[in-house]
């Protein structure tokens, strides 16, 4: 019996072929539909986080002159804007869409491990978002509880959406969980064992170091996250007292006695923490190949940077205290977590380092998808150095409710993040779509986006610094704030507005581009890792025809000396080497003769 | 595959075709089997956080611990038959004979039967002696911790229906090995964290 490498052993494949419109584009089991319903709902779920985000500023920039919301709609804003923005868009964009459209494509296997799976945990997930949304929609509306969701505030009457919304959060959350446990399962699976032919672990792109990394961390972080729901939903609804202590509200004690709300935080964290860098390490990774591929160099020090993701991922899990400084600890705990933390800079700046270095003398191609790439490192870098203020405890325990720390996270998961994003998303669209989007548009959208950012979370530092407090409605009069600190406050609002309304760019862009850009051709970039070497452009359902491809070199044979073209793509051998199909092979065990 | 080696490697310097036909590094087991093993260390992710919490909360004044009932120690006894009956159905699978399969595998799945049932049954006599899900933290983790492991069984239950449909309608052995050994591997583990919650619960 011919032998079958293991990546062309879906015996699936055939059952899983779409025979309607129902099964290609609604129940579809095929990777690459499934990356773009993850990419589409995501994107439609932070798109009304940014909405929010702009009422938000609509009242901070100018509370006196509109009404479009009170306070406590102000905190259920706050509240669904960040739990949406780093759970339901980032996380599953970057793991679910980026995830499932690159990663059985750069490992040259037709499909995930399990296309069932993967099919039902996109919907487990549209359900997650539905629930998370329904909150909008019942009494009391979601909850005002700041995306933490700390208890006892949670459940307590003065809390927005005390009672429905917060069930709903954390119902919506566990199913969220679920949905990703299915989704990781079938990405780590997929790198490890759906490889092709000759594709090793070191020859795989860093993208997919990065999403494989930041999946393995979700495995073990998320759990955190779900028995802390299920914990609080046991609190919530059956009157147990896991983490609500003793509570008198309004003169009437609660049923609630002895719980521990410093236990939810502790857990809460251990996901909150690595969930930083489950976004962050995909986007490393993108980046990464964006950066290489555009300034026509190797990846530079392309074992260092896998060795950083692997520190950085292990030690996401020791740092996660540094957010309850201002809870309170014991100072060994204290100069314990932020020694770590200040660690974990070490493989970051590697990073930030190996990236400019891969710009050092390449011939770079200011494109789009490079602008935003480039843009990336400024702000990556911006926000990473705030973070070593932060995390030493006595310079956070000052600055931790204010703006500053709203300009820290921003910088380095909102915005780094979403520039990887939108660097990737132009990259990888003449893929998708077999189209080239539209240059000029492009670049209008990266220097809106690049410099209003910078107009916005720039003075939030200053802000930060005149102890101007975070979550705040409305200042009031308060003597140490000056009156300037409100001028500021409107010039980021407006900045917020332009940056906001930038974004149609983008979508017009997109949408134009699908019916009007010009032919990509299959690889437009001039790339060398196996997903631009599909037959088809878009790549069809298998992605490979026939056979699977063979990899013969590492990702990032760019401007070779000597080469005809100035890449070698990862399926093409040297010159002096047999191709696959002219060497032998033992049938019984998969090995090749040929050197032998 | 050495780790070490794997990550010292320098894939700029190796040109040409690296393994055989399936690449350095992939396990020689099924993707099934590999993707259980990652499930596996979740599900022990999860149960240790609530170990973990349940430590955290023990140590607060108001805990009162719970007298466990005497009818644990039959219903451990139920799911280690349970796990035994898994084992021989997987070495009859393994050795390719049709012969106390159906009996073996089906057996395995009656006994987490009745082994949910006999919690179950413990639940409503704590109920019916006053020890609610809210009267202390105790109680809860005790009602908590139980049920959550008869929802991971609930699961295998499901996988287990599945293949023993398979079995009753004439699979050969070698066509539902992989789901039994899954299977038998799932109850396993099940079996020893029932034995640590036992242990936990019976020592607090």
């Amino acid at each position: 019996m011919a032998y079958v490498p293991l990546a062309d052993q879906d015996s699936e494949m055939e059952m899983h072929h779409p025979h309607s419109w129902v099964t290609k584009y609604v129940w579809s089991q095929d990777h690459k539909v499934i990356a773009i319903q993850y990419g589409g709902i995501a994107i439609a779920v932070g798109v009304v986080a940014l909405v929010l985000s702009l009422l938000m500023r609509m009242q901070l920039g100018f509370p006196e002159t509109f009404d479009l919301i009170d306070p406590s709609s102000y905190y259920q804003s706050v509240t669904m804007h960040g739990m949406i923005m780093v759970v339901y868009m980032l996380t599953a964009l970057l793991l679910g869409g980026f995830g499932n459209y690159l990663i059985p494509l750069m490992c040259g296997a037709r499909d995930m491990v399990f296309p069932f799976l993967n099919m039902l945990s996109v919907w487990v997930y549209a359900l997650s978002v539905i629930i998370l949304l329904s909150s909008f929609f019942v009494g009391g509306g979601p909850t005002g509880a700041g995306w933490t969701l700390y208890p006892p505030q949670t459940a307590l009457a003065g809390t927005p959406g005390h009672d429905a919304g917060i069930v709903l959060m954390l119902l919506s959350l566990a199913v969220f969980v679920v949905a990703f446990t299915m989704g990781g399962l079938n990405y780590v699976t997929t790198v490890l064992q759906y490889r092709c032919r000759g594709l090793t672990m070191m020859r795989l792109p860093l993208t997919v170091w990065g999403i494989f990394t930041a999946t393995v961390l979700g495995l073990f972080a998320f759990p955190a996250l779900l028995v802390s729901a299920i914990m609080m939903l046991f609190d919530l609804l059956l009157g147990t007292s896991f983490f609500m202590p003793a509570v008198i509200e309004s003169g009437t004690p609660l049923d609630h006695n002895g719980g521990s709300p410093i236990l939810f935080q502790h857990l809460f964290w251990f996901f909150g923490h690595p969930e930083v860098y489950i976004v962050a390490l995909p986007a490393f990774g993108l980046v990464s190949d964006v950066l290489s591929t555009h300034a026509r160099k190797n990846i530079f020090g392309y074992r260092m940077m896998v060795w950083a993701i692997i520190a950085i991922g292990g030690l996401s899990f020791v740092v996660w205290a540094h957010h309850m400084y201002v809870s309170g600890m014991h100072p060994y705990f204290g100069f314990f977590f932020a020694t770590t933390t200040l660690i974990i800079a070490v493989p970051t700046a590697l990073k930030v380092y190996n990236w400019v270095l891969t710009l050092w003398e390449g011939n770079i191609r200011l494109n789009a998808p490079m602008y935003f790439a480039i843009g990336f490192i400024f702000t990556f870098i911006h926000g990473g150095l705030t973070g070593l203020f932060l995390g030493n405890v006595v310079i956070d325990l000052p600055l931790s409710d204010t703006y500053f720390v709203v300009a820290h996270f921003h910088m380095v998961m909102g915005v780094s993040p979403v520039l990887v994003i939108f660097a990737a998303l132009y990259h990888w669209f003449p893929k998708v779509s077999g189209r080239m989007f539209h240059e000029g548009m492009a670049k209008a959208h990266f220097w809106i986006t690049f410099l209003g950012t910078y107009a916005i979370y720039l003075p939030m530092h200053y802000l930060g610094f005149l102890g101007v407090p975070r979550r705040y409605y409305a200042m009031g009069s308060t003597d140490f704030i000056p009156e300037s600190a409100q001028d500021l406050n409107a010039a980021i609002t407006i900045a917020a507005l332009v940056v906001g309304a930038a974004q149609i760019l983008f979508f017009v862009n997109i949408f134009w581009s699908l019916r009007n850009g010009k032919k990509s051709g299959p690889n437009p970039w001039g790339s060398a890792s196996l997903e631009w070497q599909t037959p088809d452009t878009p790549p069809k359902h298998g992605n490979w025809g026939d056979e699977l491809p063979t990899v013969y070199r590492w990702p990032y044979d760019y401007s070779v000396p000597g080469a005809k073209e100035d890449f070698i793509p990862q399926n093409v051998p040297d010159g002096d080497e047999p191709a696959a199909d002219e060497q032998h092979f033992d049938l019984d065990h998969g090995v090749s003769k040929a050197g032998a | 595959m050495s780790l070490f080696k794997t990550l010292t490697e320098k894939p700029w310097e190796r040109k040409g075709i690296i393994g055989g036909l399936n690449p350095e590094g992939a396990f020689e087991s099924p993707p099934e089997r590999v993707a259980l093993g990652f499930f596996l260390t979740i599900a022990s992710v999860i149960f240790s956080m609530f170990g973990v919490s349940y430590v955290i909360r023990m140590s607060l004044p108001d805990w009162e611990p719970l007298a466990e009932p005497a009818q644990l120690w039959l219903n451990t006894g139920l799911l280690a038959i349970s796990s035994i009956l898994f084992q021989w159905a997987r070495n009859t699978a393994n050795a390719g004979k049709q012969k106390n399969l159906l009996a073996a595998f089906i057996g395995g799945g009656v006994f987490a039967l009745l082994f949910i049932a006999g919690q179950i049954l413990i639940w409503e006599n704590l109920q019916a002696s006053g020890f609610y899900v809210a009267s202390n933290p105790a109680n809860s983790f005790f009602y908590l911790l139980t049920g959550l492991h008869i929802a991971h069984l609930l699961g295998g239950l499901w996988v287990w229906s599945k293949s023993s449909i398979r079995l009753i309608s004439g699979s050969k052995p070698e066509d539902v090995r992989l789901s039994i050994e899954l299977c038998t591997l799932y109850w396993h583990f099940l079996l020893i964290v029932w034995l640590v919650i036992f242990a936990i619960l019976s020592n607090t």
